[in-house]
C-alpha cells in the first residue's frame, strides 16, 4: 500500500480527481493520478475470489438505492470450472430517479475511473462482456464513455489477454430510449435484450440467470466506481472513511435540490447529517423560504420531516425513521408548496412512467392521482383519504413483479402519515 | 368515424445503406441481434426524425425479428417517435424537482410562445413540445432539452431567447 501517495483520494476517493471546468482526464492524465493501478493489481497479484473477498470485508452497499452489500451480490455468481462460460457485468447508469444527479457528475467527469471498475469487476466474476446501460438522454457521458472506452481498448485494458492474464473482456456503451423502468434491474435486461422494458419474476436473480439467461451482475456506477480505490486501499482503508458517522463504509455522494441556496452534489463520509448536507453544504434553504419536509433519497422514498435532519444518512437509521437512503440525494420542498400537490406530482410520474405489466401498479396509479386531484381542487369525497390508504396497501410490496408500486406508495403513505390535516382539507364536507 | 384498416401491404421504405452498415455494426455487440433494436430504431429515427410504418419491417429484417416485435419496442420507449416531429424537438423535466422550481411557468411559457399544447408540433413544423420525467439536472431546475442540448435553470421569461437559438 505504500505504493499508493497520501493524498485527497484517501478522504474522497470518488471525487478527489474530478476538477469541473478543467479538461476532462484522458488515460494518460488519468493514470498519472493513479488511474487504472488498481486494474493492474487486481489482475496481475490477486484471484478474482481475492476480489469478491475485499469488496465482502469492506462491507460496500449497493449505492443505487437498495443498499445491497456488492461482494454479497458477486458472491452469487457461479465461478469456478463448471460455470457458464458466459456471465456478464451490467453497470446501471439509467439514472432517472428524480431528484438524483451523481451518477452523470462520475460518468461525465470521471469515464476512466467506471471503466476500469467495471474491468475489476468483470474479472472478479469472469465476466465475457460488459455493458454500461446508459440513459439515452445522457449525451455528453454517452460521447465521453465511449471515448474513454476506445482509449483503454487501444492500451490493451480491453479485448484479449488482458495484461497477459489469459482473460477476455469488453465493453460497450448501451444507451436506451427513455422509461423510467429501465432502472428495475430485470426491466433494464429485458431493455438490454431489446425488447418491452417489463420486469421479471425473481427468483431467478440475475446473478443466475441474467442477461441471455445468463449469470449477470449488475450494480450503479457509484457502486462501481468505489471498487478500484478497495483494491488499492484495502477493507480496512474503506471502513475507516465513514470516520465513525455510521456502521456502513465508505464515503457517499450527497446533494440537494428545492429550494436551497446551493444545489449540488458532494462527496462525504457515510453517515453525515441531513442537517450537514442541507445547512453547511447546501446553505440552507434560500431567502423567503423554509422546509417543510424533504425526501431522503429520491421519488420513491417515504417523506422526512425537518426533526429528522440530525440523523445519520445511511442505509439503516433512515430505514428505522420510515424511509429509506435510496440514492442520497435530498430533494427539499419549501413551505409554499401545497404538500398535496407535492404528491399529486409523485404520483403522476408514477402512475406514466408504470409499464403496465402488473394491475395494481397500471390501474392503482391512476386512481391514486384522480383521488389527489380532486383533494387538491377541495373536490374530494368522503372516504377518499380512506381509498389511499388502502392504496398504499394494494400497491405495496409484494403485490406486483417490481418495486416501482411500492416506491410510488413510499411518498403518499408517509404524507397521509405526517399531513393528514392537509387531505382532510380538500374533502368536501358532507350535505 | 376514424377507420384504421389494417392491410397486409408493407408500407414502402428504403433503409439508407449507411443505416443498414450501422445497424449491423451494433448487432456485432451482442449474443442476440434483437437487442440492437433500440439502437436501429434510433439510427433510422436521426435520419428521418421520426420512425415511418416502413422502416418498422426493415428493422425486423435487418434484426431477424418480426416487425410486431419492432413495433412492440418501438412504442414502449418515449424517446422513440412513431409520428412525425417538427425539426426540434423539446422535451421539458415536469419531475418532483422541477415541480419544485417552478417548472410550470416554464412550460406556460413555452406553449404562449409555441401557440401549442404538450404533445403538439408547431404548424411551422419547427418544433414539437413534449413532457419528459427526471432528466437527471435537478440541481439546475426546471430543466429541458432541446435535440441533444439540456438547459438548465430555463425561467418563463428566458424562454424566448432560448428559442430563438433553433431555426
Amino acid at each position: 500500500m505504500s505504493a499508493v501517495s497520501a493524498n485527497a483520494g484517501e478522504l474522497r476517493p470518488l471525487t478527489y480527481r474530478l476538477k469541473i471546468g478543467e479538461p476532462l482526464l484522458d488515460l494518460k492524465a488519468f493514470e498519472a493520478q493513479d488511474g487504472y493501478a488498481a486494474m493492474h493489481k487486481a489482475l496481475k497479484e490477486m484471484a478474482p475470489a481475492d476480489i469478491t473477498q475485499v469488496v465482502k470485508d469492506s462491507n460496500l452497499r449497493g449505492r443505487g438505492g437498495a443498499g445491497f452489500p456488492a461482494g454479497v451480490k458477486w458472491g452469487l455468481i457461479p465461478m469456478g470450472p463448471d460455470a457458464p462460460a458466459e456471465k456478464y457485468l451490467v453497470c446501471n447508469a439509467d439514472e432517472m430517479e428524480p431528484g438524483t444527479f451523481k451518477d452523470r457528475l462520475l460518468m461525465e467527469h470521471l469515464p476512466h475511473q467506471l471503466i476500469e471498475a467495471m474491468i475489476i469487476v468483470g474479472y472478479a466474476v469472469q465476466a465475457k462482456h460488459g455493458y454500461i446501460f446508459l440513459r439515452g438522454e445522457y449525451i455528453a457521458a454517452n460521447e465521453r464513455l465511449n471515448n474513454a472506452l476506445a482509449q483503454a481498448r487501444a492500451a490493451g485494458y480491453l479485448g484479449q489477454n488482458i495484461l497477459g492474464s489469459g482473460w477476455n473482456f469488453d465493453l460497450n456503451v448501451h444507451a436506451g430510449a427513455g422509461r423510467y423502468i429501465c432502472g428495475e434491474e430485470t426491466a433494464l435486461i429485458n431493455s438490454l435484450e431489446g425488447r418491452r422494458a417489463n420486469p421479471r419474476s425473481k427468483p431467478p436473480f440475475p446473478q443466475i440467470a441474467g442477461l441471455w439467461g445468463k449469470p449477470t451482475v449488475i450494480n450503479n456506477v457509484e457502486t462501481l466506481s468505489n471498487i478500484p480505490h478497495i483494491v488499492l486501499r484495502g477493507a480496512d482503508w474503506f471502513k475507516g472513511l465513514s470516520q465513525g458517522k455510521s456502521t456502513d463504509s465508505g464515503t457517499k455522494l450527497y446533494g440537494a435540490s428545492g429550494r436551497v441556496k446551493r444545489t449540488g452534489v458532494w462527496e462525504l463520509p457515510i453517515g453525515t447529517t441531513g442537517r450537514e448536507i442541507l445547512e453547511e453544504h447546501a446553505g440552507g434553504m434560500a431567502d423567503g423560504y423554509e422546509l417543510m419536509c424533504w425526501l431522503p433519497g429520491g421519488a420513491s422514498t417515504d417523506f422526512l420531516l425537518p426533526e429528522h435532519l440530525d440523523l445519520p444518512m445511511d442505509y439503516d437509521t433512515i430505514m428505522k425513521a420510515g424511509s429509506r437512503m435510496g440514492t442520497g440525494l435530498i430533494m427539499a420542498v419549501d413551505n409554499k408548496q401545497n404538500i398535496i400537490s407535492v404528491v399529486r406530482n409523485l404520483e403522476q410520474f408514477f402512475a406514466r412512467e408504470s409499464c403496465g405489466w402488473c394491475t395494481p401498479c397500471r390501474d392503482g396509479l391512476p386512481w391514486s392521482v384522480k383521488l389527489l386531484q380532486a383533494i387538491e381542487r377541495g373536490e374530494g369525497q368522503q372516504g377518499d383519504i380512506e381509498v389511499l390508504e388502502q392504496l398504499t396497501r394494494f400497491l405495496g410490496p409484494g403485490k406486483t413483479y417490481c418495486a416501482h408500486a411500492p416506491g410510488a406508495m413510499e411518498p403518499l403513505q408517509s404524507a397521509l402519515k405526517f399531513f393528514r390535516p392537509e387531505f382532510e382539507k380538500g374533502i368536501k364536507s358532507s350535505v | 368515424m376514424n377507420t384504421q384498416v389494417i392491410s397486409s401491404d408493407r408500407p414502402p421504405f428504403e433503409l439508407h445503406s449507411d443505416d443498414r452498415a450501422a445497424i449491423e455494426h451494433d448487432m456485432t455487440h451482442y449474443a442476440d441481434p434483437r437487442a440492437a433494436s433500440i439502437d436501429a430504431l434510433k439510427i433510422v429515427q436521426k435520419r428521418h426524425g421520426w420512425v415511418p410504418d416502413g422502416a418498422i419491417y426493415a428493422i425486423g429484417e435487418v434484426l431477424g425479428i418480426p416487425a410486431s416485435d419492432v413495433e412492440g419496442v418501438a412504442t414502449f420507449y418515449n424517446l422513440i417517435f412513431r409520428q412525425p416531429v417538427g425539426r426540434h424537438v423539446i422535451t421539458i423535466c415536469d419531475s418532483i424537482g422541477c415541480f419544485l422550481t417552478g417548472y410550470e411557468d416554464t412550460v406556460a411559457a413555452m406553449k404562449k410562445q409555441l401557440g401549442i399544447e404538450l404533445g403538439q408540433t408547431t404548424p411551422d413544423n419547427r418544433f414539437t413540445l413534449l413532457p419528459i420525467c427526471c432528466l437527471g439536472a435537478c440541481d439546475k431546475g426546471p430543466v429541458l432539452m432541446i435535440d441533444e442540448d439540456t438547459h438548465g435553470n430555463v425561467a418563463a421569461a428566458d424562454v424566448a431567447k432560448l428559442l430563438e437559438q433553433y431555426a
